[in-house]
C-alpha cells in the first residue's frame, strides 16, 4: 500500500468510528431516556408509581451502546495507527493528529475505568465528546499526512506525546466525573433528585472517583513534563525555557498539585475540591487549544 | 488576659524564629507554589525578550509608555524578573525548612511501633465482634506477619499498622523537587551558552572570539570552555517537495578534543548534540553562504570567500551584505541570495524552495565610505549607505561577473553554513535525577494505602477487630473481610 492509501485509509477508518460512536450516543441516549419512561405499577395497589425507574429494562441497550464505545474505540485506534504508517512516523505531528489521538485517551480512559465502576452512566457525555473533538478535528483541523520537522523526530517525542496524551485522557475524564458532582450538588440542595439522576453514583462516590483518577495519572503527567524537557534539551539544548507551552503544562501541573494537597493534607472535599480540579482541567484545555494555536513558543506545531 | 503570655517578645532572635515558622508552614509553601503558578501566565502571554526580542521591539514602537511601563514592572522578561525570582527563592526555603525536619522525624520514626489499640474499638471503622475461640490472637498475628504489617501488642490487644511508604515516598519526592532547584540554580550559575554561524568546510575553535553571542552564568570563567575544535566537513538538508517542509539535516564534524589528541568523525542532527562532558554541540540553524570575489578598478582582488548571509523565510530566500573596505574608493553590496530563484508579483526575487536548484544573487552596489572606521561596531548584515552612491543594480548567476567603473563582482558559487548552538549546563544531571526520584516518590507515595488493623480478645474469650484506612486509603473493606474470615476459620 502506498503512503497516501494508507492515509485515506485512515480518513475512512475515522469516519467510520464517528458512525460507530454515533450509534452509541443514540443508544445510550435511549437507554436514559427509555429508563426514565418506563412506568411501574405498585405491586401491592396496583397503582401507577411515575418515579420508580427500572434500568433492568434497558440492560440489553445499555450493553450495545457499550459495545458500539468498544468497536468505535477499535476503529478510531486503528485510523490514529493507519495515519502513523501513511506518515512514516508516530502520528503526532499536528494538532489533527493530536487531537483524533486525544479522543481516543479519552474513550481509553472511560472504557478501562468502565471495567472497574459502574460508569456507563457516563457514555452519553463520553460520547458527545468525542464526537465533537472528532468532528472539530476532520473539519477545521485536518492536514494532509506528511513527515515530521527534524525537531520533532526524536524518541522521547513519542514517549513525551503518548504520555502527555494519556494523562489529558485523564485528566478530562475526572473533569467530566467533577462536573457531575457539581451539577447533582446543585440539584440535591434543591431537594430530590429528578429521575434520570437517581441511576447516577452518591455524591460521594463521585468525590472519590475523580480524585482517584486525578492522584492516578498526575505522576504520569510529571513524567510527561519531565520527558518534554528532555526532549527539548536534545532538541533546543535547554530542558526548560520558559516557552507558552512549557509554562502552561507547569500551571497544570502545579494546580493539580494543590488539587492533591488541599484533598490530602488540608482535607478539602466536595464542591470546592470539584471546583479545584475543573480550575486545574481548564488550565490543561487552555494550553492545548489557545497555546497551541495562538501561542508564539517554539510549540508551533499545530499545523494550522 | 489569658493569651498574652503567647505574643513573642520582640527581640531579633524571636521575630525571626517566628518569620522562620511562618515562612515554613505549610499554608505559606502551598500558598507560595500556588503563586509561582500564577506568576509564570504573564509570561506566557505577554512576548519576552529572551524568546522573542522583535515582538518586545514591536510592543515599544506601538505604545512606548505603555511598554516602558511593563519593562519597568519586568513584564518582558517575567523569567529573569526580580520578583519571579523571589516567589521560587521563597519557595524554596519554604520547601527545605519544611520537609527536612519532616524527613529527620520520619527517619527516627523509622522502626516506630504502631500506637496501642485504642479503648472503644467499638466507634472505628469495620467493626467486627464475635465469640472466639482462643487462637484468634495467634491467627491474626500470622496473618499481619504475613502481609508484612508491624505489629505492637500489648494486654491482650494487637495493633497493627501498614504503608510507612507513603510517607517516605512522600519525603523522597518533596526533597527531590529541592533537588531538581538545586539543579536549575547550577546550571544558571556555572553554565554557559554561545551560538556562532560557521561555514562548511572551516574550523569551529572553542574560544570566546569564535562566537557571534555567547553569554555566562554568573560563575562561569573562561577556563571552563573545554578547549575542543570542530572541522565542519559537510552538511546536508533534505526537503520535501511538495510541502517544501525540512525533513532532515545531517551535519558531519571531525572533533579534536583538546589540542594534540586524535580527531574523531561525528554526525550531529537536530535531536542529537555532540558532548563533550556537560557541553553540547546543536545543530541549531542553517543557510548560505555566496562565494564571491570582488575587484577594484585595476583588477586586484580586495575580497574573496564565503559570506554567510541570513535565511528571511522558509525557502531560505537570504538576505546580507559584501563589504570590501580595502577598496578605494571602498565598495559595498546590499544583496539577496535565492537558492531557488523565482519572482514573486508583491516582493520581487524570492526563492520557491530551500535547496540551492537555481541560485542567483541579486545585487545592489553602492560605492563611497562604509563608515567603518568610526570604531563604533556595525553589523556585518547592514550596510550605512548614507555616505555612498549606487552603482546600480544586478541580478548574477554561478560563474557570472558584474563590471562597473570601480571594480566588478563575481559570483563564484556557494557554500552552506550551519549555526552552533553550544550550551553547557553542569546542572542538568541533577535535575534529571531529581526529577527521576520525584516520580519514584510520587508513585510509592500516591500508590501505598496506609492503613491500621486492631484486634482484640477479650478475657470472655471476644473477639473484637477494627480497621482504619488513612487519607481515605481505598480497598480495607475486603482486607478486613479477608482478614475475618481467616480468623474465623482459625478458630473453628
Ligand atoms: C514546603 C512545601 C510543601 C510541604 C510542606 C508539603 C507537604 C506535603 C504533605 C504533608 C503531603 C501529604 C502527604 C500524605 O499525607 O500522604 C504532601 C503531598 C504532596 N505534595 Fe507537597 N508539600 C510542599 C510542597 C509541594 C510542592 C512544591 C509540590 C509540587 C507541586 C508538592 C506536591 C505534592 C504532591 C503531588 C503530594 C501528593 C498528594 C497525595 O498524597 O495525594 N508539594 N505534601
Amino acid at each position: 500500500m502506498t503512503h497516501s492509501s494508507w492515509a485515506y485509509l485512515s480518513n475512512y477508518l475515522i469516519y467510520s468510528a464517528m458512525a460507530v460512536y454515533t450509534l452509541a450516543f443514540f443508544a445510550h441516549a435511549y437507554e436514559t431516556a427509555w429508563a426514565v419512561r418506563a412506568p411501574q405499577t405498585d405491586e401491592v395497589s396496583g397503582s401507577l408509581l411515575t418515579k420508580t425507574f427500572d434500568f433492568t429494562r434497558t440492560e440489553k441497550i445499555a450493553r450495545i451502546a457499550t459495545a458500539f464505545m468498544i468497536l468505535g474505540f477499535l476503529l478510531l485506534f486503528a485510523g490514529v495507527i493507519a495515519r502513523g504508517i501513511s506518515a512514516g512516523r508516530a502520528p503526532w505531528g499536528n494538532m489533527y493528529e493530536f487531537s483524533i489521538t486525544g479522543a481516543l485517551a479519552f474513550c481509553g480512559a472511560y472504557l478501562a475505568a468502565l471495567r472497574k465502576y459502574d460508569l456507563r452512566w457516563l457514555g452519553l457525555i463520553v460520547a458527545t465528546a468525542v464526537l465533537l473533538t472528532l468532528g472539530t478535528a476532520i473539519t477545521v483541523l485536518y492536514r494532509p499526512s506528511a513527515p515530521l520537522v527534524p525537531a520533532l523526530k526524536s524518541t522521547w517525542l513519542v514517549i513525551h506525546v503518548s504520555a502527555a496524551i494519556m494523562s489529558g485522557g485523564v485528566f478530562l475524564l475526572a473533569n467530566v466525573i467533577a462536573a457531575t458532582y457539581l451539577y447533582l450538588d446543585s440539584m440535591e440542595s434543591r431537594g430530590e433528585r429528578t429521575a434520570w439522576a437517581k441511576r447516577l453514583p452518591s455524591l460521594e462516590v463521585l468525590d472519590q472517583l475523580s480524585y482517584r483518577l486525578v492522584a492516578f495519572v498526575f505522576p504520569l503527567w510529571t513524567f510527561a513534563v519531565i520527558a518534554g524537557a528532555i526532549w527539548a534539551e536534545h532538541a533546543w539544548g535547554r530542558y526548560w525555557g520558559w516557552d507558552p507551552k512549557e509554562t502552561w503544562a507547569f500551571i497544570t501541573w502545579v494546580a493539580y498539585a494543590a488539587y492533591l494537597h488541599a484533598r490530602v493534607t488540608v482535607g478539602w472535599r466536595g464542591r470546592k475540591a470539584a471546583w479545584l480540579c475543573l480550575f486545574a482541567g481548564s488550565t490543561f484545555l487552555f494550553n492545548y487549544v489557545y497555546i497551541n494555536i495562538w501561542g508564539t513558543g517554539k510549540h508551533t506545531y499545530s499545523g494550522l | 488576659m489569658s493569651n498574652e503570655k503567647e505574643i513573642p517578645e520582640l527581640g531579633l532572635v524571636s521575630s525571626l524564629r517566628f518569620v522562620w515558622r511562618q515562612l515554613t508552614s505549610m499554608r505559606t509553601a502551598l500558598s507560595l507554589l500556588l503563586i509561582l503558578g500564577v506568576a509564570s501566565i504573564p509570561g506566557s502571554l505577554i512576548p519576552q525578550r529572551p524568546q522573542n526580542p522583535m515582538k518586545v521591539t514591536e510592543y515599544f514602537k506601538s505604545d512606548p509608555t505603555l511598554a516602558s511601563w511593563m519593562d519597568r514592572l519586568s513584564l518582558f522578561d517575567v523569567y529573569g524578573s526580580p520578583w519571579f525570582s523571589a516567589i521560587y527563592i521563597l519557595l524554596f526555603v519554604s520547601l527545605i525548612g519544611c520537609v527536612l525536619p519532616r524527613t529527620f522525624e520520619h527517619f527516627k520514626a523509622a522502626r516506630a511501633l504502631p500506637p496501642i489499640t485504642p479503648k472503644n474499638l467499638e466507634k472505628m471503622e469495620f467493626f467486627s465482634q464475635w465469640q472466639g475461640t482462643g487462637v484468634e490472637l495467634e491467627a491474626a498475628r500470622s496473618f499481619l506477619r504475613k502481609k508484612r504489617f508491624r505489629i505492637r501488642e500489648f494486654e491482650g490487644a494487637l495493633s497493627s499498622e501498614k504503608g510507612y511508604m507513603r510517607e517516605t515516598g512522600n519525603l523522597l519526592f518533596h526533597l527531590a523537587l529541592i533537588l531538581i532547584l538545586i539543579g536549575v540554580s547550577f546550571g544558571a550559575l556555572f553554565g554557559m551558552k554561545g551560538e556562532a554561524i560557521v561555514n562548511i568546510g572551516e574550523r569551529f575553535t572553542n574560544t570566546p572570539t569564535t562566537y557571534d553571542s555567547l553569554s555566562y552564568g554568573k560563575l562561569f570563567r573562561d577556563s571552563s570552555l573545554p578547549p575542543f575544535t570542530l572541522s565542519i566537513d559537510d552538511f546536508r538538508a533534505e526537503y520535501d517537495p511538495l510541502t517544501n517542509a525540512p525533513k532532515d539535516y545531517t551535519l558531519w564534524v571531525t572533533a579534536t578534543n583538546t589540542p594534540g589528541s586524535s580527531p574523531v568523525k561525528h554526525i550531529i542532527k537536530v535531536n542529537a548534540p555532540l558532548s563533550f562532558g556537560s557541553t553540547n554541540v546543536y545543530l541549531q540553524a542553517n543557510g548560505y553562504s555566496p562565494v564571491v570575489t570582488v575587484r577594484d578598478s585595476k583588477g586586484e582582488v580586495v575580497l574573496q570567500g564565503p559570506v554567510p548571509f541570513l535565511p528571511q523565510d522558509a525557502n531560505l530566500t537570504s538576505a546580507g551584505t559584501i563589504k570590501a573596505p580595502d577598496a578605494t574608493p571602498q565598495l559595498g553590496f546590499v544583496a539577496s541570495f535565492l537558492p531557488t530563484a523565482s519572482r514573486d508579483k508583491i516582493r520581487g526575487g524570492v526563492s520557491s524552495f530551500p535547496e540551492a536548484l537555481d541560485p542567483s544573487l541579486l545585487l545592489s552596489a553602492w560605492t563611497g565610505n562604509l563608515g567603518l572606521d568610526h570604531g563604533v561596531p556595525q553589523s556585518v548584515y547592514r550596510i550605512d549607505t548614507s555616505k555612498m552612491v549606487r552603482i546600480g543594480l544586478k541580478s548574477l548567476k554561478i560563474g557570472q561577473t558584474y563590471s562597473f567603473a570601480q571594480g566588478s563582482i563575481t559570483f563564484d558559487g556557494f557554500v552552506p553554513w550551519v549555526n552552533l548552538q553550544v550550551v553547557r549546563d553542569p546542572g542538568k544531571m541533577y535535575a534529571l535525577f531529581g526529577a527521576i526520584l520525584a516520580i519514584l516518590g510520587l508513585l510509592a507515595s500516591l500508590f501505598t494505602r496506609r492503613r491500621r488493623i486492631w484486634i482484640r480478645v477479650g478475657d470472655d474469650g471476644n473477639v473484637q477487630v477494627a480497621g482504619l484506612a488513612k487519607n481515605a486509603a481505598p480497598g480495607l473493606d475486603v482486607e478486613m473481610s479477608l482478614f475475618i474470615e481467616e480468623l474465623k476459620k482459625a478458630g473453628q
